[in-house]
């Protein structure tokens, strides 16, 4: 009878979410939480439903739902998951609330680093930190005698022995599908070169010799990766990566785990970490930092505020992290960092150090502009000059329009 | 019919079509001369973030939306006419290139990418949507009626899977290693990259459409067939017409007003061309009017929509259809009134 299959499968999964299995503690206020999809996350709502009466929403598109289910009064989710990046709406608009004196009441455990202040309030938990990391086939590397290229010429001198070896199908791999991966990709190239995005004004500044050359570097990628790098985004990298159909690529280090992962991976053990590539010799990896984190809403009561947060505590716990500790970089207490979080370590800690993703309401207009201009010079509709040009000139209107720029 | 009887009937159904299409038509077609903008101050915000080891924190001048006591944003509207239409027009640009005669500058404004494919789209599919829908149609009438249930089922399939669904089945299926390229590739002996191109990505969707959308006119078409007048067919026979001259002074003049239907649907359908562009995931060589409108509204990671340009793109998009619908209509209109004495 499928009813009955149907009956019958419900009543498990209740069972399921109604088990304590190692939660401290009861909870007994429902509490709702949105937030991006990754192994991490998974990790962290698990153990937060060991509690009972906790819903989990894991979804990649949670930035574009989070700021108008919070905007709702009261809150659709009394939990959000953000991160450096997606944080900035709910901060504008004010719908998530100040945690410290939530943070003196549960959060013994939790270190400075991973308190986000803004304007001295606490206003976000971090639980781990995300950046872009060179990761590479180490046996390819040594069966070919090449050494961990630390700069963006080096990462091409390698593809180029690589592709001459013919051992992959493509020596390099890249986040570039258009949009907002590719946009991410000049985003991390840019600064190394010492650019900056904005004028004192507001107005845009890539137009620029940082510009072009971060272009040209992009554009020098193209020779080395699959013909179809405009539709490839990380979770298209990391496969190839797994299939061993590309020997080091610029990657997530929340991509990490996945290489290791003996179920979908061709590959475990023969992938190694190093810090991102330089865009210039001796300067900062050309990358940005990231943290992902919680924050609580602002439009519901003390009361729930106070439970959802406790459960968050739970969820951020050592326990949590010591069963999941391949899954991030955590910032948590009891996290023992392993071979493939070496790359990420290094990049995060390195000297000069990248910058983190400058998100601000510009920087948001700019990274859609980025995203939609950036094409046309990747399939050689336009020269380099002409796009920095155009990417200032739809800037401009966007600004304009958002009321950025008069 | 009484006047009251009449109303009674109509009246939930035009009640309906103010609610759900007419107003919220008024109020895009408002939208696209206004803009709201939240009201912005810039603040010295002190932020840190956590390092891997430390925490850095940086005091820098950021641009926030001001907040009433509520905590709501304050924002304000205002008129700007045709502002948003010349954002997303850029006939600047677009005269410019024009001047120069450069279609390559031209195919550079997002709008006149978007509408070169759209158009094309729509046009090259509608003949073939046709075309391969009535030759089904005459095949299963054809057919021996024992098969004909099983076939006909068979056929309409394609209509009925959902059009996302669809489009990334054929993006699965033609993707770097997906089946049919490794097929094609152990074939060839060459590597094939059916996305890394616009031409092949083009080819795909045209494609694709037409397998969707044929089933759709065979339906129609095969229900049209039944209705041929045996009379006539016979004595086209008797007189010694081949199939072929059937076909074309009998059976498709009957089926003329089919075909008018059909037409008429294809076009405002594939004039809102979407699920392909978003399922191939081809925004870097290929862009719709739809999509456009799409990525207007997409909200970026700081939360900014362009509401106003993507309204404006909107009732272009409108305005477009009811241009392409123009001879269709005038057809429909003109044997409407020929049928009516």
């Amino acid at each position: 009878m499928f009813f009955r299959k149907i009956a019958l499968a419900g009543a498990i999964s209740l069972m399921g979410s109604a088990s304590f299995a190692t939660c401290s503690y009861e909870n007994t206020t429902p509490i709702k939480s949105l937030s991006a999809g990754f192994e991490a996350w998974k990790a962290v709502t698990d153990a937060m439903a060991e509690c009972g009466n906790f819903q989990a929403e894991l979804d990649q598109e949670f930035r574009t739902k989070q700021p108008a289910a919070f905007e709702a009064n009261p809150s659709l989710y009394q939990i959000g998951g953000v991160s450096n990046g997606t944080i900035t709406p709910l901060i504008n608009a004010g719908t998530i609330r100040p945690l410290d004196d939530l943070v003196a009441k549960y959060g013994q455990n939790l270190t400075p680093n991973q308190l986000i202040r803004i304007n001295g309030e606490i206003m976000a938990v971090a639980m781990m930190v995300n950046t872009q990391h060179l990761m590479y086939r180490s046996d390819v590397f040594a069966d070919l005698g090449i050494d961990v290229p630390t700069s963006w010429d080096e990462v091409y001198a390698a593809a180029e022995k690589i592709q001459a070896a013919g051992v992959v199908d493509y020596p390099l791999g890249a986040t570039m599908k258009s949009g907002w991966n590719l946009a991410q990709e000049f985003v991390n190239m840019y600064p190394g070169f010492g650019g900056k995005f904005f004028n004192e004004d507001n107005t845009a500044a890539v137009n620029s010799d940082a510009g072009m050359q971060a272009l040209a570097t992009m554009q020098k990628a193209l020779a080395f990766t699959d013909p179809e790098v405009l539709v490839s985004d990380s979770t298209y990298v990391q496969q190839q990566f797994q299939q061993g159909k590309i020997a080091m690529a610029n990657l997530w280090a929340s991509r990490a785990g996945a290489m290791n992962d003996a179920a979908e991976s061709q590959v475990v053990g023969k992938v190694a970490m190093a810090a991102a590539p330089a865009a210039v010799e001796g300067g900062a990896p050309a990358t940005t930092l990231w943290w992902d984190g919680i924050v609580i809403a602002k439009n519901i009561t003390d009361e729930e505020a106070d439970a959802a947060f406790r459960l968050a505590m739970e969820g951020l716990d050592a326990e949590t992290v010591q069963g999941a500790n391949e899954a991030a970089i955590w910032l948590v207490q009891g996290y023992e960092p392993t071979d493939i979080a070496a790359g990420a370590i290094a990049t995060a800690t390195a000297n000069p150090a990248p910058p983190a993703y400058p998100s601000t309401t510009q920087m948001g207009l700019m990274h859609t502009v980025l995203g939609n201009e950036l094409p046309a010079f990747l399939t050689g509709e336009r020269d380099a000059q002409a796009t920095l040009v155009a990417i200032e000139e739809a800037y401009t209107t966007s600004a304009k329009e958002a009321g950025v720029l008069k | 019919m009484k006047f009251k009887t009449f109303a009674a009937f109509v009246g939930p159904s035009v009640f309906m079509m103010l609610l759900f299409i007419a107003a919220p038509l008024v109020s895009v077609f408002i939208q696209s001369f206004q803009v709201t903008q939240p009201i912005l101050e810039r603040v010295e915000v002190e932020t840190c973030t956590p390092g891997f080891l430390t925490q850095t924190c940086t005091t820098e001048t950021k641009t926030v939306p001001v907040l009433d006591d509520n905590g709501k944003t304050i924002t304000q509207t205002r008129w700007v006419g045709l502002q948003s239409y010349q954002n997303v027009l850029q006939m600047d640009k677009f005269w410019e290139a024009v001047s120069n005669g450069s279609w390559r500058d031209i195919m550079q404004i997002d709008f006149w990418k978007a509408l070169r494919f759209t158009l094309s789209f729509t046009l090259l599919t509608l003949p073939l949507v046709i075309g391969v829908g009535l030759a089904i149609a005459l095949a299963v009438n054809n057919a021996t009626r024992a098969i004909r249930g099983p076939i006909i089922f068979i056929s309409l399939l394609p209509f009925i899977i959902t059009p996302v669904i669809g489009s990334l089945s054929i993006y699965w299926l033609f993707v770097g290693d997906g089946i049919l390229t490794a097929m094609m590739e152990r074939w060839t002996g060459t590597n094939i990259s059916m996305f890394a191109q616009a031409w092949t990505i083009e080819l795909l969707m045209y494609f694709y459409r037409v397998w969707h959308v044929a089933p759709f006119a065979f339906v129609i078409f095969y229900a049209g067939l039944q209705t041929v007048n045996m009379d006539t067919l016979e004595s086209a026979v008797i007189d010694g017409a081949s199939r072929w001259e059937r076909l074309r002074h009998v059976i498709v003049p009957h089926l003329m007003p089919l075909i008018v239907f059909i037409a008429l649907i294809h076009l405002m359908d594939c004039y809102r061309v979407f699920e392909e562009i978003v399922g191939f995931r081809s925004q870097a060589h290929v862009i719709s009017l739809q999509w456009l409108t799409y990525d207007f509204m997409t909200p970026d990671d700081a939360g900014n929509r362009a509401i106003s340009r993507a309204s404006a793109s909107a009732m272009l998009t409108m305005i477009g259809i009811v241009f392409l619908l123009i001879l269709p209509l005038r057809r429909t209109w003109r044997d409407h009134k020929g049928s009516a004495h």
